[in-house]
């Protein structure tokens, strides 16, 4: 007869252990104290923002009234929202052509698309300053007019937003049940129509997923940006590292707290697009 | 037979790699027909079923609808409707977008739009759901929106991809009966694919059995079962004993043949054969006793080997000389009789010789 086991000893009641538990509350610690840290010092009254003086509300007023802050923060949202939408579109238009057509060198280009998403940040950053320099578009697009001369930016976020917009909208499209297409075309509509009223319905909510996926990529892209901005195309990011390295103030805190705010936001809306339905087969 | 609605003419499928999915297959459907393509699973029968919804196209031959050749017409502008096997109900649309969808695209007016789409709603008993998502219904409710989808375009001609195989038992013999009755309403040629035999008889008024690409053979349900051509065709729809015979002398229509385990026998058939043959008779045509027959049946004597009880009746298996073993179905007639045999016992089988079937390939 075999031992009985006792409520917490079988092998997956890992939560009932001490010694896990104690483990689980140092990551978490580690992970979330620096951040659980700038939430709470954007609330602080002191100027330095080392000590912990009292609660207070005008860091984000003193924010709001930075000119600097603000402008950077209305470039960055300028930039992440028409990369979104050409990073959506174009990774739309990848995702159907790897799932739909069948044509040579199919699996190297899939590789090749997927390569923004490996390659190190920092030598995308240099390749795309590079290649503006080169051109001559960096002096070209930054003495347009605003918003013109974020193009450039605009550019390098699209061509590492868009693997990650394509990845999520492929997946979506393997689950597609072909006969809908059929039945579609068996019902008297054209290629056309049943593109825009079954296959692109079908597609939602990876379309919506991948773009708030691109959208908070592009917010919150340091590296590549500060390669690709000019003086007068500064993002939320380059600010605030610009900021802080004159020293920390409490109301980069707060416009960081924004930040966080608006990804998290962004993060939570695209993971719960992009699970799976519960039922509802075709 | 009146002017065929569909006319398939010569038609080959060849698939890249070389399979040959249908094999030269001439067939006429008539006006409203209740027209069944049979045949076990890989034998052509749901791509020459696809090849007339136009979402195939046949590597040769021809294809006629209404006396258009089909051959240029692409799938959504053909006069047909196809039921799909996973019913292919689009799940971003409520029931009554699903059944509009094909009006819809085609640029009908909305209010003929909507009235055409209640009728039928009505038609398939669905009104009362016309507005759920299809991911609320179960599987019967989506066949039915599959099957309203189809029919609200009228269609000269519907097509059912084995409508009923997703269908547990009791749902199954439900609707068997609602698309037979459908069909007489709405007057439509129903042509179904299908891989049941008792789904095709009960419910088709013709049927072709497909066999490798080819057809077998093409009839009414009662001559398929009763006059099969074919050791194909007698095996695949319902059961059958198969004697292998050599025949010996032919007069007019009387055979005399040597048999496998029945020795030297009389039969009859319109044809003139020769050579090896094979006898077939049903289960339900021979019978059991336990003394020798004295009419002028063929006979056998052998062993009972097994007793198989189905309620309604029994399968007795009978093993008889140089290896012939034979199946006979028995009636339950009463509650304490069952098939009246034993395991193990000796006993006579007989049956009348014009019940035999003689069968050359």
């Amino acid at each position: 007869m075999a031992a009985q086991l006792k409520p917490g000893q079988g092998p997956l009641d890992y939560g009932s252990r001490l010694w896990l538990k104690i483990l689980f509350g140092a990551i978490f610690f580690l992970l979330y104290t620096p951040i659980v840290t700038l939430v709470a010092f954007s609330f602080n009254t002191d100027k330095r923002g080392i000590v912990w003086r009292g609660f207070t509300l005008d860091n984000y007023v003193k924010a709001w009234n930075n000119d600097a802050l603000i402008e950077a923060m209305v470039n960055s949202l300028v930039i992440a929202f028409f990369a979104t939408i050409i990073a959506t579109f174009l990774g739309a238009l990848v995702a159907l052509m790897l799932w739909r057509f069948r044509f040579p060198f199919k699996a190297g280009y899939e590789g090749f698309m997927a390569l923004p998403i490996v390659i190190p940040e920092i030598c995308m950053g240099v390749a795309l300053l590079l290649f503006f320099s080169w051109t001559g578009m960096t002096t070209a697009v930054i003495s347009t007019p605003w918003p013109f001369n974020l193009g450039n930016i605009i550019i390098a976020h699209v061509s590492f937003c868009f693997p990650f917009v394509a990845v999520v909208v492929r997946s979506r499209l393997v689950g597609f049940n072909r006969q809908l297409e059929e039945a579609s075309k068996d019902l008297g509509a054209s290629e056309w129509q049943t593109f825009w009223q079954i296959i692109v319905p079908y597609m939602k909510p990876g379309l919506i997923a991948g773009s708030l996926l691109a959208f908070t990529l592009s917010l919150d892209d340091f590296v590549i940006t500060f390669f690709t901005s000019g003086p007068e195309t500064v993002t939320f990011p380059v600010k605030v590292y610009s900021l802080v390295r004159r020293g920390v103030s409490p109301e980069i805190n707060a416009a960081s707290t924004v930040l966080i705010v608006i990804t998290v936001v962004a993060t939570v809306l695209a993971m719960k697009l992009q699970a799976p339905e519960k039922s509802g087969k075709g | 037979m009146t002017e065929p609605i569909v006319s398939i003419r010569n038609v080959e499928k060849k698939f890249p790699g070389g399979v040959i999915a249908v094999d030269n297959v001439s067939i006429d459907i008539a006006q409203n027909e209740f027209f069944a393509l049979l045949g076990p699973s890989g034998c052509g029968k749901t791509t020459l079923l696809r090849m007339i919804s136009g979402l195939e196209t046949p590597t040769s031959g021809q294809i006629m609808i209404g006396n258009e050749d089909m051959a240029l017409t692409p799938p959504n502008k053909r006069p047909t409707n196809m039921v799909f096997q996973s019913y292919a109900v689009f799940p971003h649309m409520t029931v009554a977008q699903n059944v509009g969808y094909g009006l819809k695209v085609t640029g009908v007016e909305q209010s003929e739009i909507k009235r055409r789409v209640a009728e039928a709603l009505e038609m398939v008993k669905l009104s009362a759901l016309a507005e759920r998502k299809p991911d609320q219904m179960s599987g019967g409710q989506r066949q039915r929106v599959a099957l309203a989808r189809a029919l609200v375009k009228r269609p000269k001609v519907l097509l059912l991809d084995e409508p009923l195989s997703a269908l547990d038992a009791k749902l199954r013999d439900g609707m068997r009966l609602e698309l037979t009755r459908l069909q007489e309403t709405v007057g439509i040629t129903f042509i179904i694919v299908t891989h049941d035999q008792d789904e095709a008889l009960s419910m088709a008024s013709r049927i072709a059995v497909m066999d490798k690409g080819a057809v077998q053979q093409i009839a009414t349900p009662a001559e398929l079962y009763e006059h099969p051509k074919s050791r194909f065709v007698a095996d695949f729809i319902g059961k059958v004993n198969l004697i292998d015979a050599k025949v010996l002398s032919q007069k007019g229509k009387a055979i005399t043949c040597e048999a496998k385990g029945l020795g030297r026998v009389e039969v009859s058939s319109d044809k003139q054969v020769g050579g090896g043959v094979a006898i077939a008779v049903r289960p339900e045509k021979l019978r059991i006793t336990k003394t020798e027959p004295k009419s002028s049946a063929i006979r056998l004597q052998g062993t009972v080997r097994d007793v198989a009880y189905f309620g309604d009746t029994s399968h007795v298996l009978i093993e008889g000389k140089d290896g012939l073993d034979l199946s006979v179905n028995v009636q339950n007639e009463t509650r304490s009789g069952g098939a009246g045999v034993e395991r193990g016992q000796s006993v006579w089988v007989h049956w009348a010789p014009e019940d035999s079937i003689i069968l050359t390939e």
